[in-house]
């Protein structure tokens, strides 16, 4: 019995201390990243673009980037948004066989792990066979395609959890199969739904490799969908390599928002979540 | 509906195929077998030898895995069994966050953090090293795996129903016990599942395994030498990539065989987390 006490006793113990020491390395990485970002953010890191001798340690700030990463961001949500609530809604079973439905999910699970820098491979491939250059466009088709499946999959996992007796009430009151998913079905899974956008912008505003060789990177902001534009992952990817710490410098800083953006909206989809859900019949 | 639902169908295989085709010039020319085991990487001179590159993924994954599962397991045995519900859901938000930081901000981390811890420890055990090494990358890798390792074997432990705990506490055992007989006992694809998934992420990690690797084609022989894995091979050369005859094509055979190997895999397990899910 004492043996047995013992083994209890220790096998606690290890999970405990490894427990700890997950917790302890993500404080680890927000201490180390907040710490080092606010000694190097100014209001010029945040609302200029870079100057004349920039990379050398001169004036300027990552403004292009801060902006670039918005707008990459914004754009293939909206853009999967388009494509993946459709999906999520036809994933009932209302509308696809169980069959397929298996297939698909399957299918946007692997999407799901597929490594981002495969898409980046991917739609440089499709960017050169359209003639284009890396620029705002490819960059955000890019990034909408390894949004898909995360906004998707998060989406539907809701819309499942939906009560089928709520969409039989309404189709016992003539309710068509549109008609119901968009007035009973779609305000029942709003939260979901703001939920899996919200989620999908946070990776793909911190995804690198998707962006690396499809968007590019420039000094300047973009005044159309076809200029090259920068990125906040690509401002840290590039300013750490950099050999001046005047440069790594703005690294952290860069790190230091792009870490609020994650974690605001991360956070923020919690918080939204909840307050949509007054409208949720339980 | 039925356009957006054949997109999302047809977008693996319609990536597959197009990286294909453009892998095709150098399946053409050289054997692919030749390729996956020449240790020669030389653009210039048209040889494209992946196996360093095919190693270093292999080692900073093997090692990220060995780091990781067990504290994974633990923890989340340790969340599902024993925690409160207070300490359950915070730990699950803080995974939550943990999943959601970019890859490039474990990548400065590394950098700032576990490149000189390495370069310590390789000076302790008299083994001078730059610190961007093998070891670093694994290190981090085990890190980032975490989050997705952990939040499946929660789901999978949680699907284990609770009267087959009761069962074998009735019987006797200590809560260990319990679980180390019945509960992971039955939910033992799930865990494979969730460390298969872990495996994959870090497969196919690229930014921040590239900033901490050190980036040498070679294949190291200690923990302390800098390696060199295939998906960083992708992203630091792709841009000068297209001057060079084939090298296009070699590169994109690269991402191929990245997609491959992680789509495998992660159809093996998301196949058995779904038949886990349907009960």
């Amino acid at each position: 019995m004492r043996r047995r006490k013992v083994e209890e006793t220790v096998l606690k113990g290890l999970m405990i201390a490894s427990l700890g020491l997950v917790l302890a390395s993500l404080a680890g990485i927000l201490l180390v990243v907040i710490h080092r970002g606010i000694s190097s953010l100014s209001l010029a890191m945040i609302f200029m673009v870079p100057e004349g001798g920039y990379y050398l340690g001169q004036g300027g700030g990552i403004a292009n980037a801060i902006v670039g990463s918005i707008l990459l961001a914004f754009g293939a949500c909206l853009l999967s948004s388009l494509v993946g609530l459709p999906i999520a809604f036809a994933l009932q079973r209302e509308y696809l066989g169980p069959r397929l439905a298996r297939i698909t999910r399957l299918s946007l699970d692997i999407l799901w792990g597929t490594p981002s820098i495969v898409y980046g491979a991917f739609g440089f491939v499709v960017m050169v066979y359209f003639g284009l250059t890396a620029s705002l466009l490819a960059g955000v088709l890019t990034l909408s395609l390894l949004m898909l499946p995360i906004m998707t999959r998060s989406i539907e996992e809701i819309v499942r959890m939906m009560p089928q007796e709520l969409k039989e009430t309404s189709y016992a009151l003539g309710a068509t199969r549109i008609e119901t998913t968009l007035a009973v079905t779609y305000r029942q899974a709003l939260p979901g739904i703001v939920t899996g956008v919200l989620l999908a912008f946070g990776r793909g505003i911190g995804d690198t490799a998707s962006i690396l060789f499809t968007a590019g990177y420039t000094d300047y902001l973009p005044r159309s969908l076809l200029d090259p534009v920068a990125s906040l992952p690509l401002a840290v990817f590039f300013q750490i390599a950099t050999p001046i710490p005047e440069v790594q410098q703005r690294a952290y800083a860069a790190a230091l928002i792009l870490l609020v953006i994650v974690l605001v909206v991360s956070l923020g989809s919690r918080l939204i979540g909840r307050r949509y859900s007054r409208n949720v019949i339980k | 509906m039925s356009l957006a639902v054949a997109f999302a169908n047809s977008l693996l295989l319609v990536i597959l195929i197009g990286l294909f085709l453009q892998s095709k010039p150098i399946l053409a020319q050289k054997s692919l077998f030749h390729l996956l085991l020449s240790s020669s990487w030389h653009p210039g001179r048209g040889e494209f030898g992946f196996y360093p590159f095919i190693m270093g993924t292999l080692g900073v994954t093997a090692l990220a895995m060995v780091l990781a599962v067990p504290v994974c397991l633990l923890s989340a045995i340790y969340l599902n069994e024993y925690a409160g519900r207070r300490l359950r859901e915070t730990a699950r938000v803080v995974i939550d966050l943990m999943a959601a930081i970019p890859s490039v901000i474990y990548g400065l981390w590394g950098v700032l953090v576990v490149v000189p811890f390495v370069r310590f420890l390789g000076e302790a055990f008299d083994h001078p090293t730059t610190g961007y090494s093998l070891l670093a990358g694994g290190i981090i890798l085990a890190i980032m795996v975490s989050p997705v390792m952990i939040s499946v074997s929660m789901e999978v432990l949680r699907a284990v129903p609770l009267q087959a705990r009761e069962t074998a506490l009735a019987l006797g055992t200590t809560r260990w016990e319990a679980i180390k007989k019945v509960v992971l006992r039955s939910g033992l694809h799930g865990i494979l599942s969730a460390i298969v998934l872990g495996f994959t992420r870090a497969f196919g990690e690229t930014i921040a395994v590239l900033m901490v690797v050190g980036n040498v084609p070679q294949v190291p022989s200690s923990l302390f030498e800098p390696a060199y894995p295939l998906p960083a091979l992708l992203a630091n050369n792709y841009g000068e990539m297209m001057s060079i005859p084939l090298s296009n094509s070699a590169l994109l055979l690269s991402a191929l065989i990245l997609l491959l190997v992680v789509g495998l895999f992660n159809l093996m397990a998301h196949y058995t987390l779904l038949k886990i899910e349907r009960g």
